[in-house]
């Protein structure tokens, strides 16, 4: 190891003194979960130059048990009934000992989820970590994403509020652009003609159950990232000892580090403003027969439902509706695809000075397009300018969004001139030294 | 123990091109497998469509006679909104006359009503199920004078069609009649 203060540790298998170590030992020969842990959290060699953004992974899973604690705890005093599970939330929020904390800490766990994977995502995109052999890992991902988007708006309904109910009736009516079948889709996912009790119960079903289905994915999505081991910023492969550390203790102590001070971030919001990210309307129970003027959905979900109300025209005989709603499912798988769309073989964009740029611009695309989500479609853009409408700019974000992907990375991959690559993480090159060290 | 390509299965010839009778064993039990998986699995599914309660909530009636022309009342059935609508004379032309306007679905008004009058319609937008805007005077009605859904833009005309926006077809007309001048049953 490159580390001269990291003791060489004898593994529990070679007869550990005391009595918890005969334990552990014990028990290791017949199960060795001991020695598990030592080789995938201890001695598991990781690149040594790693930087912050390669906290949120660590984060992200930290988040994954709050939300599964808080919400055991909330599910002990929820009541899923649509006459009851609005009330059971306020008695939460009112009665229950720090009920209101522990609905706050789940309620705006969700947001910080979301954030914290978002950023997790983009550092993979910056640096190439999709690239082989790593494409199995990124593909786990995006199906943590899809679950975790399941799981909160299932969550979201709980409540019963308007938001949650008028939420629920525009997602699930998505299905019914289907051809021929869609109606009986949605009448299936409803268990009757309209979102009412039967969707409630399953659905609070289901929230309970998602989470843990993606604890599942996330011990894939770990194994798969322990195969090859990390990425790292400069997206070379590790040559040799001298590129690596071992996990514990350098970076138990960052992620340490990280996780506090997130905390503080998380629980600044959850203590002053708990409500800053949520719906005013959904401390309104849920009525069937009124829609609030303005239907938005949480602010994680705001690019993909700018993306489904862009499509306001149709091509050849497929309607608008349905094909915002395969516009918006597209624009996920559409990272499925990714390793083969960007088949460049330099990983990392501090290389290529080009993609290094486009990402900033796609950054700044997928946050226009949460704006546009945000707003009413014929609302205007600017001020001062009448033709041009939060639709318009809804059509041009989308168009780059796609434009990006299908057209920008392979040209990139293709023609891109990149920048040479260092020999190794540890050895400066000539005349990029700046980089290197970075 | 070792194996060698002889003697694990003596009793079984392999075929020309080294398939086994034990290949196809394990073809089909795994065949019968999935085939018996997913027929088990049906009730699972069919356990969510609607319950015979649910279903068994079907009909209301409703009683107009206090809508006047030119209101319009909401009623509550199988968990939505349905519109009642009182047309003027005015109203019932205007929606004849657009028989013959450019329509996204197109659909005569006497198709969709019985008596024209009374036009009744699920107050449900085509587009993604929002509650349209229109049933108080006060609120907007759309470009076309019938309802307008708020979510993203759908206006619908006196005869409760599509004319403008994402929603791709006419308000839908529930099943009704009747029962005698001044009341109606819905289901
Ligand atoms: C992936 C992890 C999870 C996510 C992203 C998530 C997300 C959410 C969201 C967005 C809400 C709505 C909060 C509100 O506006 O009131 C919610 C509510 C709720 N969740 Fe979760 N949740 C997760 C895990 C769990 C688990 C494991 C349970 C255990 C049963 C649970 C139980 C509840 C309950 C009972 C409510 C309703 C009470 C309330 O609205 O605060 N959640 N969840
Ligand atoms: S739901 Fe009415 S316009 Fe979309």
């Amino acid at each position: 190891m490159t580390a001269p203060s990291e003791p060489t540790r004898a593994a529990p298998t070679e007869g550990s003194p005391g009595m918890i170590g005969k334990a552990k030992d014990w028990i290791d020969y017949r199960m060795p979960i001991f020695s598990f842990m030592e080789h995938e959290l201890h001695e598991y060699p990781t690149p040594k130059n790693l930087n912050y953004w390669w906290n949120f992974g660590s984060l992200a899973g930290i988040i994954l048990v709050i939300m599964i604690a808080t919400g055991i705890v909330l599910a002990m005093n929820y009541t899923p009934h649509i006459d009851h599970a609005f009330n059971s939330v306020e008695r939460i929020m009112r009665d229950v000992n720090y009920g209101w904390l522990i609905r706050y800490i789940h309620m705006n766990g969700a947001s910080m989820f979301f954030l914290v994977v978002y950023i997790h995502i983009f550092r993979g995109l910056y640096f190439g970590s999709y690239k082989p052999p790593r494409e199995l890992l990124w593909w786990l991902g995006i199906v943590i994403l899809l679950l975790m988007m399941m799981t909160a708006f299932m969550g979201y309904v709980l409540p019963w509020g308007q938001m949650s109910f008028w939420g629920a009736t525009v997602i699930t009516n998505l299905f019914s652009a289907i051809p021929w079948v869609g109606d009986a889709i949605v009448t299936w996912l409803w268990g009757g003609f309209a979102v009412d009790n039967p969707t409630l119960q399953r659905f609070f079903s289901l929230h309970y159950l998602l989470p843990f289905v993606i604890v599942g994915v996330v011990v894939l999505h770990l194994w798969a990232l322990h195969v090859h081991g990390s990425n790292n910023p400069l997206g070379i492969d590790r040559k040799s000892e001298k590129d690596s550390i071992p996990f514990h203790p350098y970076y138990t102590i960052k992620d340490l580090y990280g996780l506090g001070v997130f905390l503080i971030f998380y629980m600044a919001i959850v203590f002053f403003a708990p409500n800053a990210l949520g719906e005013p309307d959904n401390y309104i129970p849920a009525n069937p027969l009124v829609t609030p003027a303005h239907i938005v959905p949480e602010w994680y979900l705001l690019p993909f439902y700018a993306i489904l109300r862009s499509i306001t025209f149709d091509i050849w005989f497929i309607e608008a509706k349905l094909l915002g709603v395969i516009a918006m499912f597209a624009s996920i798988f559409i990272l499925f695809l990714l390793p083969w769309l960007d088949f460049s073989k330099v990983r990392s964009a501090r290389f290529r000075p080009i993609y290094k740029q486009l990402f900033w611009v796609f950054l700044v695309d997928c946050i226009l397009l949460g704006l546009v989500g945000a707003k009413a479609p014929n609302d205007k853009v600017f001020p001062g300018i009448d033709n041009f409408e939060y639709v318009q700019l809804g059509q041009i974000t989308t168009a780059y969004y796609f434009f990006h992907f299908l057209i920008l990375m392979p040209l990139l991959a293709k023609f891109e001139p990149t920048r040479p690559l260092p020999e190794s993480i540890s050895e400066p090159v000539l005349g990029n030294r700046a980089e290197a060290g970075e | 123990m070792s194996h060698s390509a002889e003697d694990t299965d003596p009793g079984l010839p392999a075929g020309d091109d080294g398939e086994t009778r034990r290949d196809f064993l394990t073809l089909a039990t795994a065949a019968l497998g999935v085939g018996g998986a997913a027929l088990a699995v049906w009730p699972l599914i069919d356990s969510m469509n609607p319950a015979a309660d649910t279903l068994a909530l079907s009909t209301i009636e409703v009683d107009v006679k206090g809508v006047k022309p030119g209101q319009r009342i909401t009623v509550k059935w199988r968990g939505k909104p349905v519109f009642i609508d009182h047309r003027t004379p005015e109203q019932i032309e205007k929606a004849q006359a657009d028989d013959a306007a450019g329509l996204p679905d197109p659909q005569a008004d006497k198709d969709r009503v019985k008596k024209p009058e009374w036009l009744v319609l699920v107050g449900v937008c085509t587009h993604l199920g929002c509650v349209p805007l229109g049933q108080k005077p006060s609120q907007p009605r759309g470009e076309f004078g019938g309802w307008f859904c708020p979510c993203h833009g759908s206006h619908y005309d006196f005869s409760g069609r599509i004319r403008k926006g994402p929603a791709p077809t006419n308000l839908e007309v529930p099943q009704y009649q009747f029962l005698n001048e001044t009341t109606l049953r819905i289901g």
